[in-house]
């Protein structure tokens, strides 16, 4: 924490008798691309919202390159946002939208023009400073909400799920764009999204969060191979699990009792949950799975559906006393639907995880 | 070439124009009354005449009246927008408690009969010794062109995207710039629709006006003076026929400034 650059200290939030954010303190490094992750209503927007100076906690503080800003309003902040909205001023040209909060910079007419010129080519939109705000397109209007922002040189840039309203193609060709834009401007980004694999893609490090409270901070391969419960780990990619009971452990493996789903291996399973009798939930990702034909060691089961996707294949299994079915992301696959398989994973792509 | 769809509604049609007949053809006898060459207000038209207009001119009362219409209409109108925009801010942008009642308590005069309002106020005034006067008139009508100020901003500041004014927090600027440079200009078609419109309430009211006047007459106060004179209405025929076509221009140019506000809800979001 001695690294943080916005240190998020104990901030609780509550709208009467509901917490929209729950004792969240954990610090952002300077430069990072960090991103707070969740569903709709976790309380990340919240959280940025709070940091912006849009709303104020309940409890805690923030810092912002060591100075508390807790108490100030958002004008007074070294941040600047871009809203999900845009928020692209309507009576105004795109020239006079990027260049509203250079106003109060103390900067000469020339050289805020300059500024609104290079932001302008920065974005790719040079010579549309004269456009009105009403004739943009999507795309450009959220590319001119972030040149109004960077305009500025904040410390910290604020994103509110910013490609939430774009198009499908749109929104990836844009991702490479804010990364690029992020890494060319040094300037550290807080992003908020409930997309998963935006998170994934773009990000330093990921804040995950549900119900109000910060689940895991990690870097995204961690997260998708080490997550540290069972939310994040449902909630990052497809997941499947096994509830168990740990048998005990010899050297760095630590054998579990599966029940129906048999005796299963996990390698560096952490210490505290390591006690024989305790509870355990196993976690495997679908593409760790290795499908053999019937009669191999490991768990039994029957192909109930498969999905062609090219490249790799979905498929779903049936096996005898499971609840729910396994799902499998299998290289290539002569097997059909309805045919007799058999499972088995390495023991180091086995996560055991708390049971609750 | 025939019509395509269901077939026109004769009924319906005759209807229309017969409820426009009656709701129009009246306030028409008003212009073309007031340049008959009589003094009697019947048919068969007698000659063309502007001299009523002439004698309209020349009546030094009643423009002494209209003077006072005016002075009281423009301060309403500017005043009741005022409160209005306040009210409608914090209606809209804040979290207020109570702010239904509060909504429904700025209304109510709407609902109170202008003859019961006007005795309310007249005994109000008299229980705090203030005297009778244009002044008085003013805050009368405050009251009753305050809810209509209120409703008309209301529903512009429902149109425009709340964070338009964060950004603008976001960008640097404090409460009141943001109000100046973001708030204002949006806002504007709503404001200058609320003052067309207060303004036309505050110089055709007569009750309010007729209990809280005193001594100096408005501009309906005076027109129903004139009327126990039989000779002058012609007269007052037509300055009625002026201040119609004045309304009826002041009317369609706050609903069009009205419409520009619609128009701006496009704009806003993506």
């Amino acid at each position: 924490m001695d690294d943080a650059y916005i240190r998020i200290e104990n901030i609780t939030k509550r709208f009467g008798a509901v917490k929209a954010v729950d004792r969240a303190d954990f610090g952002i490094r300077r430069g990072e691309f960090f991103s707070l992750l969740g569903p709709s209503g976790c309380g990340k927007t919240t959280l940025l919202r709070m940091i912006a100076g849009f709303e104020y906690p309940s409890e805690g503080e923030i810092y912002i390159d060591g100075a508390a800003v807790t108490d100030l309003p958002p004008n007074k902040r070294p941040s600047n946002m871009v809203f999900q909205s845009y928020a692209i001023f309507p009576h105004l040209n795109v020239a006079d939208n990027i260049g509203y909060g250079l106003r109060r910079s103390g900067l000469s007419k020339a050289e805020r023009n300059a500024r609104v010129e290079e932001a302008l080519a920065m974005i790719r939109l040079p010579d549309m400073g004269n456009r009105r705000a009403d004739q943009l397109s999507g795309g450009q209007r959220q590319r001119v909400a972030l040149a109004r922002a960077l305009v500025n040189r904040p410390k910290v840039l604020l994103l509110d799920e910013p490609l939430g309203a774009l198009d499908k193609r749109l929104r990836e060709a844009m991702q490479i764009e804010l990364r690029q834009i992020q890494k060319n401007v040094g300037i550290t980004f807080v992003f908020v999204t409930h997309d998963q694999e935006e998170a994934l893609s773009m990000s330093d490090r990921i804040a995950v969060m549900s119900n109000g409270q910060v689940l895991q901070i990690a870097d995204p391969r961690t997260l998708y191979d080490r997550p540290n419960c069972r939310e994040v780990a449902d909630f990052i990619g497809t997941m499947n699990f096994f509830e168990g009971k740990v048998i005990g452990t010899g050297g760095d493996i630590t054998e579990i009792d599966a029940g129906i789903a048999g005796r299963l291996s996990a390698k560096n399973v952490a210490v505290e949950l390591t006690a024989p009798g305790n509870d355990v939930l196993v976690a495997v990702r679908p593409e760790k799975i290795v499908l053999k034909t019937a009669g191999a060691a490991g768990l039994v089961g029957k192909i109930s559906t498969s999905a062609y996707l090219g490249e790799r294949s979905h498929l779903q299994i049936l096996v005898p006393g499971l609840k729910d079915p396994v799902s499998v992301a299998a290289q290539t696959t002569h097997e059909h639907a309805g045919a007799d398989v058999s499972l088995s994973w390495p023991a180091e792509a086995a996560i055991v995880l708390p049971r609750h | 070439m025939r019509r395509r769809g269901p077939k026109r509604n004769l009924g319906l049609v005759f209807y229309a124009v017969l409820y426009l007949a009656f709701l129009y053809l009246p306030v028409l006898f008003l212009p073309l009354f007031s340049f008959n060459d009589s003094a009697f207000i019947a048919f068969p038209l007698v000659g063309f005449t502007t001299k009523w207009y002439g004698q309209m001119l020349a009546d030094s009362a009643m423009h002494t009246a209209l003077w006072n219409s005016l002075k009281v209409g423009a301060a309403v109108a500017l005043a009741s927008t005022a409160l209005g925009l306040l009210a409608a801010k914090a209606l809209t942008r804040y979290r207020l408690p109570g702010g239904a009642a509060v909504l429904g308590f700025t209304s109510l005069p709407l609902f109170i009969p202008d003859i019961v309002l006007g005795i309310s106020l007249l005994i109000l005034l008299n229980t705090v010794g203030m005297q009778l006067s244009l002044i008085s008139v003013m805050l009368g009508h405050i009251l009753i062109c305050a809810p209509f100020a209120i409703t008309v901003l209301m529903s512009r500041f429902d149109g425009f995207d709340k964070s338009l004014e964060e950004a603008s927090l976001d960008l640097g600027e404090n409460a009141w710039t943001t109000f100046w440079r973001v708030t204002f200009p949006l806002v504007l078609p709503g404001i200058i629709s609320s003052l067309l419109l207060t303004f036309i309430v505050s110089f055709d009211e007569f009750l309010i006006a007729y209990f809280l006047a005193g001594t100096e007459a408005t501009l309906p106060i005076y027109i129903w003076g004139q009327l126990r004179f039989p000779y002058k209405l012609p007269v007052v025929l037509a300055l009625g026929a002026v201040i119609l076509v004045v309304s009826c221009v002041l009317v369609v140019l706050a609903e069009w400034m009205r419409g520009l506000g619609q128009g701006g809800k496009r704009m806003v979001g993506a």
